[in-house]
């Protein structure tokens, strides 16, 4: 794991996110949530900052994040591919689809690409069963995605 | 208080609202097999998450099995905890369990003493159903403590004494389904966590998860060793202990038969830790005394409360969590790293002994220790003051493995001059124990009275944190007491925002004290076995004929034929150490 060094301010955002749920510890996951909304991951520093204003141990931040899906200690890509795998897409096909995209952009569920573009996640169902199979980049919704249509989704945001 | 009455397998219990099943059964001679539960009664230490489901019962009108050891008593309910169902659910939820366990019970260090093993002899497992993927993890080995995750079951007893017993949160719950595991943050090794080593995780993993790390062999190879003098010296807790591992009753003291075993394991000499606690009150009563004399006389940068500094795990913790106070602690080392350098430095040096050639060794109710005897401040040119801890279990094994009938062993007793010890230094093994040795001797050398009544019984007992205030002739001297580390941190928080009113503190890091300590046979949750073991030492303190530190001969030798005076400059050099800020975040630099 990468050692960084957080910026006093943004200390300081963390603290003042911290504040404004009283510090208190109840409110772990909430602190959570509004930190990976700051930066879109919550690395060791951040929880370690919040682990002391909370007063918990690191420990157990490091359990919660964990424990939830949609907490990640990765950063996300600047194009995040989310795959709905919700029943619709999934029948429709949505797994061969992530497996096309697991294939090209040579990275994991969870994963970012070297470069920083790509970020990849599975989500359960944005809404859109009548075009499943659905993929997300970013707030873009692509619908009816085959496998063969991977490399062109892919294209257009690697320019 | 409301009483509630219920049937159980057809037996009528009569018990108060809010009984867990588990308990009411109890009452009508009904023992309901537990995994992931556990008590220590009257000591405020319950784990019971429902998480193992072995405890599962049937209630009558409920739809799904209840485990016995989270529901609730209610009036008219009728259980049965061994029908069909629950015994088919029972068999299976363990061979669930099993399943992804590794079958490595020949070599595993807690074979014998498994609580997994015990209950797939209970009920009767001869196969394993379910053949499937097992957990794989690193295993990660520390100082002092192993942690080998692929024999979790998840019984989450480490997590609920590292975090609401002992306060320390090196543990916890990470990751989520098969891939959950007990770990430090972001998975680390615990050598990179705030871990003090108290090992009291060790004294309640009902498997093989949690072990020490076993230096057996080192001393075993140390003895065979025809060029080293090997010098033992055995922690007052581990006499009022060992016996049961020999299936003594528990609190048999078996001081005599553990020097005669450790001299037919071929100890060069047999010596006692109880010598250093004499000495270790001798240097800590002096500078308790200077400081209340500096303090009465008004010196404003006097620091009070003193400490007490005898137990590792409780260094490690102020060191992790209240670096800023690390200068209030006394400066005295803790008994087992005062006898190290008076063992090659004083007696070593008296027989012609090179240090290098003397091995000393060290047998601990206590895990801390393994890693206190590595410290970097505890060596000369690399050489450690004390070479290796063994534990009780450690000792045990060790007796056992080298055809030693102990049971009828005769008595023996210690060597000389670092052997003597007076009834002082044995309650150092038991919470309130060392600050009663500390008010006897101090007491003398501040009044220049003799004290008649030794017994201080106001010291003694099992709550979580006690005080008591002791009359020195006129002065009124305020004692605070704590054991387990949860219990200390209170009364550090009381230090630090300036709310304490005590002159000196004892804080002991496990449950019980050294008694209670990590190393210490199973106790598998009976807080009785604790509680015999502190009356064992209280006994053993009655009985000696001194029973006061300052009045051992052969401290008193020492000062005069090596030390000089207490605290001072040799004292300074040998029996005194420094405390460091280890509270730095893994990843965030101040």
């Amino acid at each position: 794991m990468a050692k960084i060094k957080l910026s006093e301010k943004k200390i300081q955002e963390l603290k003042d996110v911290c504040k404004t749920f009283n510090n208190d510890k109840g409110e772990l996951i909430n602190v959570l949530h509004k930190a990976q909304s700051l930066s879109g991951y919550l690395p060791a520093e951040v929880q370690e900052v919040i682990a002391k204003e909370l007063n918990v141990s690191v420990a157990h931040v490091y359990g919660v994040v964990t424990f939830y899906s949609f907490f990640t200690m990765q950063p996300k890509g600047i194009h995040p591919v989310s795959i709905c795998l919700g029943t619709a897409c999934y029948v429709r096909g949505a797994e061969k689809v992530l497996e096309e995209f697991k294939r090209q952009l040579k990275i994991q569920v969870g994963e970012t690409t070297p470069d920083g573009k790509f970020s990849l996640s599975c989500l359960r169902c944005v809404g859109a069963c009548g075009l499943a199979p659905v993929v997300m980049v970013g707030e873009k919704v692509f619908g009816r995605v085959a496998p063969d249509g991977v490399a062109d989704i892919i294209a257009e945001y690697n320019t | 208080m409301n009483m509630v009455k219920l049937i159980i397998d057809g037996k009528t219990a009569e018990v108060p609202e809010n009984t867990t099943l588990l308990k009411a059964a109890k009452t009508v001679g009904i023992d309901i097999p537990t995994l992931c539960y556990f008590e220590l009664k009257d000591m405020n230490i319950e784990n019971r998450p429902g998480g193992c489901r072995v405890c599962v019962v049937e209630v009558k009108g409920r739809r799904n099995l209840a485990p016995a050891c989270n529901t609730m008593v209610a009036e008219g309910m009728e259980v049965y905890t061994h029908n069909i169902r629950v015994l088919n659910a029972r068999r299976t939820v363990l061979e669930l369990i099993l399943s992804d366990h590794p079958a490595e019970c020949l070599t595993c260090a807690k074979s014998g003493s498994c609580e997994l093993q015990s209950m797939a002899q209970q009920l009767g497992v001869r196969e394993i159903p379910y053949q499937g993927e097992q957990s794989k993890y690193r295993k990660d080995t520390s100082p002092a403590i192993i942690r080998d995750v692929d024999k979790c079951i998840m019984c989450r007893r480490c997590e609920m004494m590292c975090n609401d017993v002992q306060t320390v949160g090196a543990l916890s719950a990470v990751n989520r389904g098969f891939m959950a595991v007990v770990a430090p943050a972001f998975e680390m090794n615990l050598e990179k966590s705030p871990c003090t080593y108290c090992g009291q995780c060790v004294s309640v993993c009902p498997t093989g998860a949690l072990t020490e790390v076993d230096h057996s062999r080192n001393v075993i190879n140390a003895l065979a060793d025809p060029t080293k003098t090997v010098v033992v010296q055995t922690a007052p807790a581990v006499r009022a202990a060992l016996g049961e591992e020999f299936g003594l009753a528990p609190g048999t003291l078996v001081t005599g038969k553990m020097v005669a075993a450790l001299r037919r394991l071929g100890f060069d000499y047999v010596f006692d830790t109880d010598f250093a606690a004499d000495l270790t009150i001798m240097e800590e009563g002096t500078e308790l005394l200077d400081r209340l004399t500096r303090y009465l006389k008004g010196d404003k940068d006097v620091k009070l409360p003193i400490l007490t500094s005898c137990c590792p795990g409780w260094v490690n913790f102020f060191e992790h969590n209240f670096p800023e106070m690390r200068d209030i602690p006394s400066t005295a080392k803790s008994p087992q790293q005062m006898f190290g350098p008076i063992a090659k430095e004083y007696f070593g040096k008296k027989l012609g002994i090179d240090r290098k050639n003397m091995i000393v060794v060290s047998i601990m109710p206590c895990l801390a220790k393994k890693y206190e005897c590595q410290r970097d401040e505890f060596k000369v040119d690399g050489d450690p003051d004390v070479n290796y801890s063994l534990s009780t279990r450690e000792l045990a094994h060790l007796i056992k493995a080298s055809n030693i009938d102990f049971n009828s062993l005769p008595a023996d007793d210690f060597d000389n001059p670092l052997g003597e010890s007076t009834g002082a230094s044995v309650i150092f093994g038991t919470t309130g124990g060392v600050i009663e040795a500390a008010c006897r001797t101090a007491y003398e050398l501040y009044t220049k009275k003799k004290l008649e009544k030794v017994d201080f019984k106001e010291l003694r007992g099992l709550e979580n944190v006690r005080h008591a205030t002791i009359d020195f002739d006129g002065l009124p001297i305020n004692i605070g007491i704590a054991h387990g580390l949860g219990n200390a941190r209170k009364l550090l928080e009381d230090i630090r925002d300036g709310k304490s009113h005590f002159h000196a503190i004892e804080i002991m890091a496990c449950p019980g004290g050294c008694i209670g300590g990590g190393g210490q046979p199973y106790h598998h949750g009976d807080s009785e076995i604790i509680k015999l073991r502190a009356s064992a030492l209280y006994r053993e303190d009655a009985g000696k004929p001194i029973r006061k530190s300052h009045e051992n001969p052969f401290i008193q030798e020492l000062y005069r034929e090596f030390l000089g005076k207490p605290c001072g400059e040799l004292s300074h050099h040998l029996l005194h150490t420094h405390y460091f800020d280890k509270s730095a975040g893994v990843f965030v630099e101040e």
